[in-house]
């Protein structure tokens, strides 16, 4: 096969059917399976969660990652903050004409490295083929099924006044591995995206029952857009501790050259778990061991009818180190470097 | 007054003015690069970037301000411009040697903190000899621009400020009837501050002998600070301490990063490539000695004026530096009920913008103190949000 996608590899014809037949079809819980226009799924007992993302990332081979395992560990951890446990997962790549099929043969790689990691099965796909110039190399597309696990549902409905905030590592890694990777900048030691699934410790916070009320991962925005979310949807004021909030120090050096908040930058392993406080220890005897910590509070007053509110609205709050307090805002658009 | 962007997002970030008591008043200055360039520089940049062929570069905050029209950089590059946002200016050479066959524009702004780098540009590209790149400059001054600040209104400008200062070091006097330290102008925009944060990374480059000079002109103290929550409360305590003894000084509260020589190397590379101009600032009006020029013998090969004539990109534009421009009200800075240019000149805060957080935020800037990250509404709308403007609880849909 030639050293590039071409786009009859999109075509439908006979370079079409080698790209699925080497490349694509070792993905598959049966490789061995004759191709339908479906898969074909047995449903198990209970509900079922369900889930798409699609992934566009620049470069798309990134210190601790790549866009094959953004993908499969994107879609698997939406799935996680629902509480349930990924089961399977559809394939669809858009890929530009002239992609270096080493390039491809390594994304592939990846998502079956990542599936495996994730317990996943990719059940089904799609590939197009697109003129240079017309897309950034390749673009993912997943949508996962997961097996709900959790028994009282997770979500920000949940979130009530007293609960407590835990985020489960430090926070920023991947945003900062993009921005160094994507700017040219190239700190030592290397600093890796936190590019992880979360299933894992959602399982073992569920086995120590946990009460879940909710979980949010912290993608594009982070933790400011995540918790400032969550405050406006449950209608809440959420105090956060600055100084207990985890960013390693290559992250916050990264962020300050780069004149960016730590807590505006995506995460990719990462997410912030809303627990009534009889849990918080429980919660942290699973997360502390990860590099979790408490981060802050859900404040308010509970109404007559459970309908939770707080008088000066909802707000996500910061104290400071200094024992200032300030809002902290989720970003306006997207990050740019500030000039000095 | 803090003078320096970098200084109000610090101050607000760490809620810095709340714990100071209520006597003591920060008064925000009008050191965001972005916020001071002038619109016309940002035209003739969109009107570059336009052009085909021309792969214009440009630092992150400076592609989201809108010139004299609502368009920005980045609306241009939707439009199908060739837009680059670099971290480096170094990042453009390796740009220039990939398109051989395209003209590379650097669109260079900042202060002295920014324009050493933009030196070693143009002294690389020489070097090289590479024919496709070019430099679209609007360097400021940082000290030059604090003394226009003190000015009153009616003689800031006066026609003997349009003389060029060729000499870094060159003192600025301007104001025909000078201030005696005991007797501040009353009148001016500046007629409030007191004493001023100098920036600590414009002072690591050019050292202090400017901002000493000026302590000497017009008897105010300047403190020099870091950006760090604890170097700022240190320089705002050495500065209230001189303005209790009534002993006007300069303090290097900065000692770590600032020397009084500053950065020689970095200061050779300023001699070398440029020269100082007086320089419209965006709400301010034309700065004697305010900004920096490519020299002649960098702008015959590098200014981007002269690659693309025609193009508003001329660098000391006569149209600009007249003294009759000068004396003109200052360029606008904003739209509408925006009071951007007062914010600017630390005649305002933003909370007295009726505007502000209302139908300017940083979603729908009205100025451009609002645009650019670094600019004192923008920090405010960040950082003190005004209460409800909370945007509405979005769907679940991830």
């Amino acid at each position: 096969m030639s050293g590039r996608i071409l786009l009859g590899h999109g075509g439908g014809g006979s370079l079409s059917q080698r790209l699925i037949d080497t490349e694509l079809r070792p993905l598959y819980a049966d490789p061995t399976a004759p191709l339908h226009d479906a898969a074909s799924l047995a449903l198990p007992h209970g509900r079922l969660a369900f889930s798409t993302d699609g992934y566009v990332v620049h470069p798309l081979e990134f210190p601790g990652g790549d866009i094959g395992r953004l993908a499969v560990v994107g879609t698997c951890n939406d799935l996680a903050m629902a509480g349930a446990r990924p089961w399977a997962l559809s394939l669809g790549l858009i890929l530009e004409e002239g992609l270096e099929f080493t390039l491809l043969r390594r994304i592939l790689a990846s998502v079956a490295a990542a599936a495996a990691e994730c317990a996943v099965q990719v059940v089904t796909g799609d590939t197009k083929v697109v003129e240079r110039g017309k897309a950034d190399g390749a673009f993912l597309t997943t949508s996962g099924i997961g097996l709900l696990m959790a028994e009282q549902p997770i979500g920000p409905g949940r979130i009530s006044a007293g609960d407590q905030l835990v985020v489960s590592g430090d926070l920023g890694r991947h945003g900062m591995a993009i921005l160094m990777a994507r700017h040219g900048l190239d700190p030592h030691p290397p600093l890796l995206s936190d590019c992880a699934p979360l299933w894992p410790l959602v399982e073992a916070l569920l086995a120590r029952g946990v009460q879940l009320h909710c979980l949010r991962d912290l993608t594009r925005g982070g933790l400011a857009s995540a918790l400032h979310e969550l405050a406006m949807a449950a209608g809440l004021q959420v105090r956060l501790s600055e100084e207990r909030i985890p960013v390693s120090p290559a992250v916050r050096r990264g962020a300050d050259l780069l004149g960016l908040d730590p807590l505006h930058l995506a995460n990719e392993g990462r997410m912030v778990v809303v627990v009534d406080s009889a849990d918080l220890e429980a919660t942290l005897a699973v997360l502390e061991p990860h590099g979790g910590a408490w981060i802050g509070a859900v404040e308010g007053e509970q109404g007559p009818a459970g309908a939770a509110a707080h008088p000066a609205g909802p707000r996500l709050l910061l104290r400071t180190a200094f024992g200032s307090e300030r809002v902290l805002s989720p970003p306006a658009g997207d990050l740019l470097p500030r000039i000095c | 007054m803090e003078v320096c962007g970098g200084h109000t997002h610090a101050i607000l970030r760490w809620g810095l003015d709340q714990l100071l008591p209520p006597a003591m008043r920060l008064i925000h200055g009008p050191g965001c690069p972005v916020c001071v360039t002038p619109a016309a520089t940002i035209d003739a940049a969109q009107a570059l970037a336009a052009r085909s062929g021309v792969i214009l570069c440009s630092y992150g905050d400076m592609l989201r301000v809108p010139g004299s029209s609502a368009a920005s950089l980045l609306a241009a590059r939707a439009e199908g411009a060739d837009v680059r946002l670099l971290t480096t200016p170094l990042q453009a050479l390796a740009i220039a040697r990939a398109h051989p066959g395209c003209e590379v524009v650097f669109f260079a702004v900042g202060f002295e903190t920014t324009a050493p780098a933009t030196a070693l540009l143009a002294r690389s590209v020489r070097a090289e000899g590479l024919t496709n790149l070019s430099l679209l400059t609007a360097h400021g001054r940082v000290a030059p621009a604090m003394e226009a600040l003190l000015q009153p209104a009616h003689c800031a400008l006066a026609p003997q400020a349009s003389a060029r200062a060729d000499s870094p070091q060159s003192s600025v006097g301007i104001c025909a009837a000078a201030p005696t330290p005991a007797s501040p102008c009353a009148l001016g925009p500046g007629s409030a501050v007191q004493g001023f944060l100098a920036a600590g990374h414009v002072c690591g480059v050019i050292g202090t002998a400017e901002l000493q000079q000026l302590v000497e002109r017009r008897g105010l103290p300047v403190v020099v600070s870091g950006f760090g929550p604890l170097e700022l409360m240190r320089a705002i305590l050495a500065c209230v301490r001189l303005l209790e003894a009534a002993t006007p000084r300069l303090i290097n509260a900065y000692g770590s990063v600032v020397r009084p020589q500053g950065n020689p190397a970095a200061r050779a590379l300023l001699e070398e490539v440029f020269t100082v101009v007086d320089q419209p600032w965006r709400g301010l009006g034309v700065i004697p000695g305010g900004g920096l020029a490519l020299r002649e013998s960098y702008a015959a090969a590098l200014d981007a004026g002269r690659r693309f004539p025609g193009s508003g990109a001329a660098q000391g534009a006569p149209a600009i530096r007249s003294a009759a421009a000068a004396l003109a009200p200052p360029p606008e800075a904003s739209a509408g009920p925006c009071i951007a240019a007062a914010i600017l000149r630390g005649e305002a805060t933003p909370l007295q913008c009726p505007a502000f957080g209302q139908g300017c935020t940083p979603e729908h800037p009205l100025g451009a103190p609002m645009v650019s990250g670094e600019g004192a509404c923008s920090a405010y709308h960040h950082y003190r949000p005004p209460q409800g403007s909370a945007s509405p609880a979005s769907a679940v849909l991830r």
